[in-house]
Formats: C-alpha cells, sequence, structure tokens
C-alpha cells in the first residue's frame, strides 16, 4: 500500500511540509519529534521529544516505525539529512536527497554539481526523500488524529554542547527577504551592523558566503550555498559578493536577486535581476532610509 | 588506532559542469578529475592525527575504474600508507557504496572511518550516515573540529542552528565539513614516496545493486540577466517596482 510519512523536527518544519504531501498525493501522516499540531495527516504521531537526541540513537525506532510506509520524507535541513540516511541505511532502502520535483512517486528531480545539472531518478519503494519546500507549490497539511508516541531511547553518541536557537530574525531557509554579504564586510561587528541593519529594517534574514564564515565575519548557520542553506526569498540582497557557482547554488530559487558590488565583472551580475556597480557601505545605508517599509 | 578514508573521485569542483546534449549523463570532456575535496580534508585530518600520534596506519580506499588510481597516487602522497582500488565500472549510489566500504570495514576493522560529508558530483550527503547505519557503529556528521579522547572522539558538528559537541565511542564514523581543516599541498618528497607504497586492486566483495537509477541529466533554465541600475535612487524604485517588499 502507497502511503506518506512525513517526519517533522518541529511545529515550523511540519508546516513546510504541505507543498510536497499535495505533489506526491498519497494519503499521509506525520510524525513530529517534538512539539505539537492538530494538521499534518490523518494521524499526527506526537513523539513529545524535549530535546532531539543523535541520529544513532533514535534511527533505530524510527526505523521499525516506518517499515509500513512506501515513502518516508523530510524537509531537506543538516539535521534531516544526518537523520534520514542512517534510517535508509539500517533497512537498505532507497534515498532521494534535496528532492525538487516530482513526476510520479516513483520518479524525482533533484539538483547535483551544485545545481549546475537537474537529474532525473527513479526509486522502488520504500523510498526516503529531503525535499526543498520552496520548489513545491505551498498546500495546508490535513487536519488529523493525534496520537501520543512513547518513544524508549538507549543513547548512543551524547550531546554534551548545543548551540541554541537565536530568537528575532526569521529562518534563513523561510525568510522572504535576506541581506547576505561576503568578505568585503571586513569584520563581524562590521558584517552584523552594515547587513543586520539592513534586515532588521526589512524584517528578513541575514545570510553570508563561505568566504565570510571561513574567516569568522560570520557564523557557519549563516552560509549560503551549495553546502550551506539553500534559500528561496522573494528578495535576495547580495552585497559584496562576487557569486562563486558554489553560492549561486543556494540562491537561484529567489524571486528577485539585487547585486551590490565595487566590480562590475562578477558574475553575480550574470543572474541578478537588479545590479548597480557600487561600494556596499555607500549603498545599505541608503537602501535602509530609502526602501519603502524599512524601519530606520 | 587504525583509520579508513574512503574517497570518491570527481569531476573538477570548481569547472561549469553541464548535462550532455543526449541526456545521458555530464560533459566531463576536457575537465580534470580529483579527489572530492570533502574527502580531502577528511585525509588531511588522518594525517594530521598520524603525525601527533593518535593514528598509526591509514587506509584509502575507493570504489570504480582503474583511473581512481590517480586519486589513490594522490592520497599516498598526501600522507596515506595504503590504497585499496575496489575496481567496477558498475553505476554507483549510497546504497550499493556503503554496502560494499561496510563489506571492508568489517574485514579492515578500522577504529575510525572519516569521509567527506558528501561528493560534489552528486551532492547526495547520504554515504556516511549508512555505513553507520549498517555497521551498527556511532556516527557524527559536518565536523569541524576532531579531539581523540581515550575510548573515542569528541567532535563539534555544524548544525542548522550553529554547532554542537557530542561524544562518540570508537569505532565511529565521522564525515567531514570545510572548516575542519585547510588541506596542505602535496611536496615533492611525498609524491615519489607514494609510488613505493602499496596499491591493492580488488574485487567488489558485495553485489553493488543500486536503488537509484538516473534515467536523464538535464540544465536547468538559467536566469536571466537583469538590469543595471546607476544610483541608489533608480535601485530603491527597481526593487519598489519588483512588489518583493
Amino acid at each position: 500500500m502507497s502511503r506518506l510519512l512525513l517526519i517533522a523536527f518541529d511545529e515550523s518544519d511540519l508546516n513546510s511540509c504541505g507543498g510536497f504531501a499535495a505533489a506526491l498525493g498519497l494519503p499521509y501522516d506525520a510524525l513530529l519529534l517534538s512539539g505539537s499540531s492538530a494538521v499534518g495527516g490523518e494521524k499526527i504521531f506526537q513523539a513529545g521529544l524535549a530535546e532531539i537526541p543523535t541520529a544513532d540513537t533514535i534511527a533505530g525506532l524510527l526505523a521499525v516505525f516506518v517499515h509500513t510506509y512506501s515513502h518516508v520524507a523530510f524537509v531537506s535541513s543538516m539535521r534531516s539529512k544526518d537523520l534520514a540516511a542512517r534510517i535508509a541505511g539500517i533497512l537498505d532502502a532507497a534515498m532521494i536527497t534535496d528532492a525538487i520535483g516530482i513526476e510520479s512517486p516513483t520518479t524525482f528531480l533533484r539538483p547535483m554539481v551544485a545545481g549546475a545539472v537537474i537529474a532525473t531518478v527513479d526509486a522502488e519503494p520504500p523510498a526516503f526523500v529531503t525535499f526543498r519546500p520552496s520548489n513545491f507549490a505551498a498546500a495546508e497539511l490535513t487536519a488529523g488524529t493525534v496520537v501520543p508516541m512513547g518513544m524508549e531511547l538507549a543513547p548512543r553518541s551524547q550531546i554534551v554542547k548545543a548551540s541554541a536557537k537565536t530568537a528575532g530574525r526569521p529562518d534563513l531557509s523561510q525568510a522572504k527577504i535576506i541581506v547576505s554579504g561576503g568578505k568585503p564586510l571586513k569584520d563581524a561587528a562590521t558584517f552584523e551592523s552594515v547587513l543586520g541593519g539592513l534586515a532588521d529594517a526589512l524584517g528578513g534574514a541575514v545570510g553570508a558566503t563561505r568566504a565570510a564564515v571561513d574567516t569568522g565575519i560570520a557564523p557557519n548557520e549563516l552560509q549560503v550555498g551549495q553546502t550551506g542553506k539553500i534559500v528561496a526569498p522573494n528578495l535576495y540582497i547580495a552585497a559584496g559578493i562576487s557569486g562563486s557557482t558554489q553560492h549561486m547554488a543556494g540562491i537561484k530559487d529567489s524571486k528577485v536577486i539585487v547585486a551590490i558590488n565595487k566590480d562590475g565583472d562578477a558574475p553575480i551580475f550574470e543572474v541578478a535581476d537588479i545590479g548597480i556597480v557600487a561600494d556596499l557601505f555607500d549603498v545599505l545605508p541608503q537602501l535602509q532610509a530609502k526602501l519603502p517599509g524599512a524601519r530606520s | 588506532m587504525r583509520i579508513l578514508i574512503p574517497i570518491k573521485r570527481v569531476v573538477d569542483p570548481y569547472a561549469k559542469v553541464r548535462a550532455l546534449p543526449s541526456g545521458e549523463g555530464l560533459d566531463t570532456a576536457g575537465l580534470k578529475f580529483e579527489i572530492n575535496p570533502f574527502d580531502e580534508i577528511a585525509l588531511e585530518e588522518a594525517v594530521r592525527m598520524k603525525e601527533r600520534g593518535e593514528a598509526t596506519e591509514l587506509l584509502v580506499i575507493t570504489i570504480g575504474g582503474s583511473e581512481c588510481e590517480e586519486q589513490l597516487r594522490k592520497a599516498l602522497a598526501i600522507g596515506a600508507d595504503k590504497a585499496i582500488l575496489v575496481e567496477t565500472s558498475a553505476p554507483l549510489d549510497p546504497s550499493a557504496v556503503s554496502t560494499e566500504l561496510a563489506a571492508w570495514a568489517k574485514e579492515l576493522q578500522p577504529d575510525l572511518i572519516l569521509m567527506g560529508k558528501q561528493g560534489t558530483e552528486n551532492d547526495e550527503n547520504q554515504t556516511g550516515q549508512r555505513l553507520a547505519a549498517k555497521l551498527d557503529w556511532p556516527q557524527a556528521t559536518f565536523a569541524s573540529k576532531i579531539e581523540k579522547q581515550s575510548s573515542g572522539f569528541q567532535v563539534t558538528r555544524e548544525t542548522d542552528l550553529g554547532e554542537e559537541v557530542v561524544a562518540v565511542a570508537q569505532p565511529a564514523v565521522i564525515t567531514v565539513d570545510l572548516r575542519l581543516n585547510e588541506p596542505r599541498y602535496i611536496a615533492l618528497p611525498g609524491i615519489i614516496k607514494a609510488r613505493s607504497k602499496p596499491l591493492e586492486r580488488a574485487t567488489p566483495k558485495t553485489a553493488l545493486t543500486v536503488k537509484v537509477k538516473t534515467r536523464s541529466y538535464a540544465n536547468p533554465p538559467a536566469r536571466g540577466a537583469g538590469i543595471r541600475v546607476n544610483s541608489v535612487d533608480e535601485l530603491v524604485a527597481a526593487i519598489a517596482a519588483k512588489g518583493v517588499l
């Protein structure tokens, strides 16, 4: 029997699943590892975990739980890739990473070589899928019956210390507006005041290039690109970003890309909808003052 | 401590790669091939562990055609002690590769398997986790720092929210991220020494059954170039006209 199980780490993760579930077109349930939700499918299994344990700690239990489903899907993220591939390995099942399209329940589209090529792949069920929500038309999840689910865990790897979720700015992968910067931002304080200032004025998120993260100007969770976050905002403002293939891989699905760069030959201008050859330190403060709707 | 480092031969990660017009594969004509950059970072870390006296033997392994010898020789030059080429021309996927690697790990009995978090061609990010699952070993993915402890490792992992530190017992599978280290340039003595290091050619131990088959490859529609503006006022007007604020 064909049936989909959505596995979500928390409510906001689950809320990004509607488009994929609708596109796949199979009856579905959801398994919510933490938090609670009244929508998510016919059955909404709630594990109610206070903290998400390591993948090797929970994968074994989940492998037993998912065995009646033909499809098991997760929103693409570092933590979902960590977990989904471990469960797929236990079950020796197919897995599609970063699905961006569905041709049929056994045929998916996915990007490879930093998004330079799109592969059409076939996978027989049971199939694990991580998908990019921004590539699927948004749809509501159906309401269902909440089923509390106990999990008795035997810890494997132990989390010694973890960064807490920072409140304030929207999550990069869901942000409608992103102000992003590279190495020309010089240092962490400048990065935060110049990019952060405009982002906050627009109610947006802040992103960074790999170079900015590698040099310590920005924290790693802000990295956008092939090996960082894949974003799809309505507006992506790239300030002092030359536009490496790896960075472009992460921003291609943005609705409008604005490039601000002193170098008129920077490759970012080849993909930008609006470009200006100028110093970002001149432009960004003026944008903050002049863009309609920006809070000063 | 013995470390097994699986490596993958990939098309130059900095080249612009396109699909063949026939849709049957990637157009790699005229392009160089390299060790997957994430695997090179894993190898560099293993070499540093050996230099610190934490590791005694470094084994590199790859699965593929005889052309992979080039990347194995490079790995030996970087500092691996022995290389294994599991020869096949069969199409591979993370399921087939992890199953084969698990069979080798059972024979070679490493204390640590260190590998890239993903290959830059397929960008799948599965093989390390699947391998750890098959061996029923603990895993730490996206490592940005690895410290050897008496009976395992303390690993700093990059996460969606920032970082997390995990303690994993050995044997373990650790997949590495970009910021773990900066791989060294290969010195000439290393290249010469590598010629006399052992490179074993072997046949696969498993059936190499794939679970995912690629039907076709295509180039995504290109984003058209947009407009250039000359002043901030024009920029503000152009952004406002897009209706995205």
